[in-house]
């Protein structure tokens, strides 16, 4: 595993990933999932706004440091936003 | 559900059926038929021409390749060929590449199978993202994957083997076979399942014995995808070989010697590697209309 | 087709899952570690932060190579989709001649693709090649190794020499599974051949061009062999597409970091564009399916 490098930050990122896939599995099998359709005009499920979420988060955080908007822990704020109206409205 | 099998090209066309002229005149006059003709003439000339030049160079000696410019071989011969196939370190490259561009449909084929199987018929928890998530491995670009891949495989030992180029070939030919394969079993009506397990059968018996029969073209179109993608990929296979499992293509890069390229000998190895495919073209062409489609028509 | 609920077949999946978690998960995880951390070889890694991506991102390389990217993909889509769909309507039905021009069709299909590049080098050579001689003798000045135009259009002709046969196949599958009902149905109707296209041939081939898109789409994202044997990324820079580059750094110059920073990035446009491919191509089955 030497090769693979592991850092603390790395693997607590992975872990958190992880974890929130296990949780939205739990999710889906105690309360099953109904797809709506949202803004987007696709029908999406809990699972797809995590990943629509997830994804969009990554960008957020990209466009965060390259436009260097400010500190970078503030990205992850605007990433809970994002992450709120995906829930709320897509 | 549109029923593509009966329009499976080359099949045989049904006696008494429209033939290809009246569909044509049915469209439009005459001309029509010359025009298509005509385009599809100048097409295949555009894609045979530069096959043809590489023949042409191959079967020309270095001297007159350099020295004179001349649309056939004046000076016919074989010589380039002969190099190549009494060579053993030209020849292992193809067996190399053969290798594991076997291996690799096998595997690809193996566990798909199953897969595709589960996709096609059942619905369960996170299926849609499963696919979605296999898909991009399809379209995973190899060039991120070359370097962590090259460190893997030197860590579990496996580096310059034909294995690791297959297991590596995975990435993007399983998630393919799983697409193709899912297409061409939506087709397969599951009232035949249900009347086979009705009748006793278990599942891989069913599976074995009934199921594969009725999706062979489709698993002959999945073998052939396999087969081309992991045949023309040369990035990954490169990067994780060095001597004893060098493809072919990688050798064929060494004829840029100190006294310039060697012309005749890389255009006969690239005519030797264009072989293989036209064999494998030729025994699936009855599909191939079909296979492009993947089964989704 | 109404699918059961079962969630056995989850055991069904499990190979594909295993094999391609280890040739998927396992080298994007190393990427992301790398991403972070700088490294002198030998395995001795140092934190560096975020320093890569922002690097990265203030790159003029990494921008300039995908705005190359881009172009050389939207230009080549350009061509190689209404050139497919022309070809696809060209084809002969049914038949030895069918049978004929698929074979050859699929062709350069199966070229592995540094032989392609290889064919497309020899071939515009001014000296030895072809075209690059015919072009030479019509007074055109051409070549590819030093000329930035001539670079692009070998480039752009050897991509359309080698995958527009996958439009046109995709296209002229699409075409057969049409009844001829519906030829014979426009006949009565006295519809004029754009008719015909627009509203019978096109729709029925909107599922196939969408996956055929898709395909060209991203296997021209990640083009690297073909351009790599021709031009080798130049003249200059000229046709250093985003693979070129990435394989430069990673194992040309072994700059883990940038090249893990640069890899990540990569992937995450990759998978936002195939999504929106995804959820188009779905949602259009799911319109048809009704």
């Amino acid at each position: 595993m030497a090769w693979m490098a592991w850092t603390t930050p790395t693997a607590i990122f992975f872990l958190v990933i992880a974890a929130l896939l296990i949780t939205f599995t739990i999710l889906a099998i105690k309360f099953p999932e109904t797809p709506r359709v949202g803004i987007l005009r696709i029908e999406t499920t809990r699972g797809d706004r995590l990943f629509i979420t997830l994804l969009g988060s990554a960008f957020i955080n990209l466009i965060w440091l390259g436009l260097e908007v400010g500190p970078q822990p503030y990205a992850l704020l605007a990433c809970l936003v994002y992450a709120a109206a995906v829930f709320r409205w897509v | 559900m549109t029923d593509t099998s009966i329009q499976a090209p080359g099949a045989g066309s049904i006696p008494g059926r429209v033939t290809e002229a009246k569909v044509n005149t049915a469209r439009r006059k005459t001309p029509r038929i010359n025009g298509s003709a005509v385009v599809m003439g100048l097409y295949l000339l555009f894609l045979l021409l530069p096959i043809y030049w590489l023949l042409n160079m191959s079967l020309k000696t270095n001297t007159e390749i350099l020295g004179s410019f001349s649309l056939w071989p004046r000076d016919l011969t074989l010589a380039n060929y002969v190099k190549i196939l009494t060579d053993e370190s030209w020849y292992i490259g193809y067996v190399n590449s053969l290798i594991y561009v076997v291996m690799n449909t096998v595997i690809s084929l193996a566990v798909a199978l199953p897969a595709a199987y589960a996709f096609s018929r059942y619905s369960f928890m996170g299926d849609k993202h499963l696919f979605f998530w296999l898909l991009t491995n399809r379209m995973a670009p190899p060039a991120v994957f070359a370097l962590p891949f090259f460190q893997l495989y030197s860590s579990i030992g496996l580096f310059d083997t034909h294995i690791a180029v297959a297991l590596a070939h995975c990435l993007f030919n399983v998630p393919l076979a799983v697409w193709i394969l899912e297409g061409f079993m939506r087709g397969v009506p599951k009232e035949i399942d249900e009347t086979a397990y009705l009748d006793g059968y278990s599942f891989p018996r069913f599976f074995i014995k009934i199921f594969t029969p009725l999706i062979a073209s489709g698993i002959g179109v999945a073998a052939f995808f396999c087969f081309m993608f992991s045949w023309v990929e040369l990035l990954l296979s490169r990067t994780l070989t060095t001597v004893d499992a060098k493809p072919i293509a990688a050798i064929m890069t060494r004829t840029q010697g100190a006294a310039g390229i060697d012309w005749g000998v890389l255009a006969a190895a690239g005519v030797l590697t264009i072989v293989p495919g036209a064999l494998v073209i030729y025994f699936v062409r009855n599909y191939i209309a079909k296979g492009f489609a993947l089964g989704r028509v | 087709m109404n699918k059961t609920v079962n969630q056995k077949a989850w055991f069904l999946v499990l190979p594909v899952l295993l094999l391609v978690a280890f040739s998927a998960v396992i080298p994007l995880m190393t990427v992301v570690n790398y991403s972070v951390q700088d490294t002198f070889g030998n395995n001795q890694f140092f934190w560096a932060g975020l320093e890569w991506f922002e690097q990265m991102l203030a790159s003029e390389r990494m921008w300039d190579a995908l705005w190359r990217q881009l172009t050389f993909s939207a230009i080549i889509l350009a061509i190689e989709v209404p050139l497919g769909i022309f070809v696809a309507l060209n084809m002969p039905k049914r038949g030895f001649w069918a049978s004929f021009c698929l074979v050859l069709m699929s062709l350069p299909l199966l070229i592995p693709w540094n032989v392609v590049g290889t064919i497309w080098q020899i071939f515009g050579r001014v000296d030895i090649g072809l075209l690059g001689y015919t072009l030479d003798k019509l007074g055109i000045s051409y070549n590819y190794t030093q000329d930035l135009l001539a670079a692009w259009v070998t480039v752009i002709v050897m991509d359309v020499w080698h995958w527009t046969s996958l439009v046109a196949l995709l296209a002229y599958a699409g075409l057969q599974s049409i009844p001829d009902a519906y030829y014979q149905a426009a006949k009565i109707d006295q519809a004029s051949r754009w008719a015909v296209f627009r509203y019978i041939e096109l729709p029925k081939m909107a599922g196939v061009l969408m996956i055929a898109i898709l395909l060209r789409f991203m296997d021209s994202f990640m083009i690297y062999t073909e351009p790599f044997v021709v031009t080798g990324g130049g003249p200059g820079n000229a046709t250093t597409f985003l693979s070129i580059d990435l394989v430069k750094m990673a194992l040309g110059q072994f700059d883990l970091g940038p090249a893990a920073a640069f890899s990540i990035m990569y992937f995450l446009v990759i998978l936002l564009i195939s999504w929106v491919f995804y959820t188009v191509m779905t949602n259009l089955d799911k319109r048809d399916g009704v």
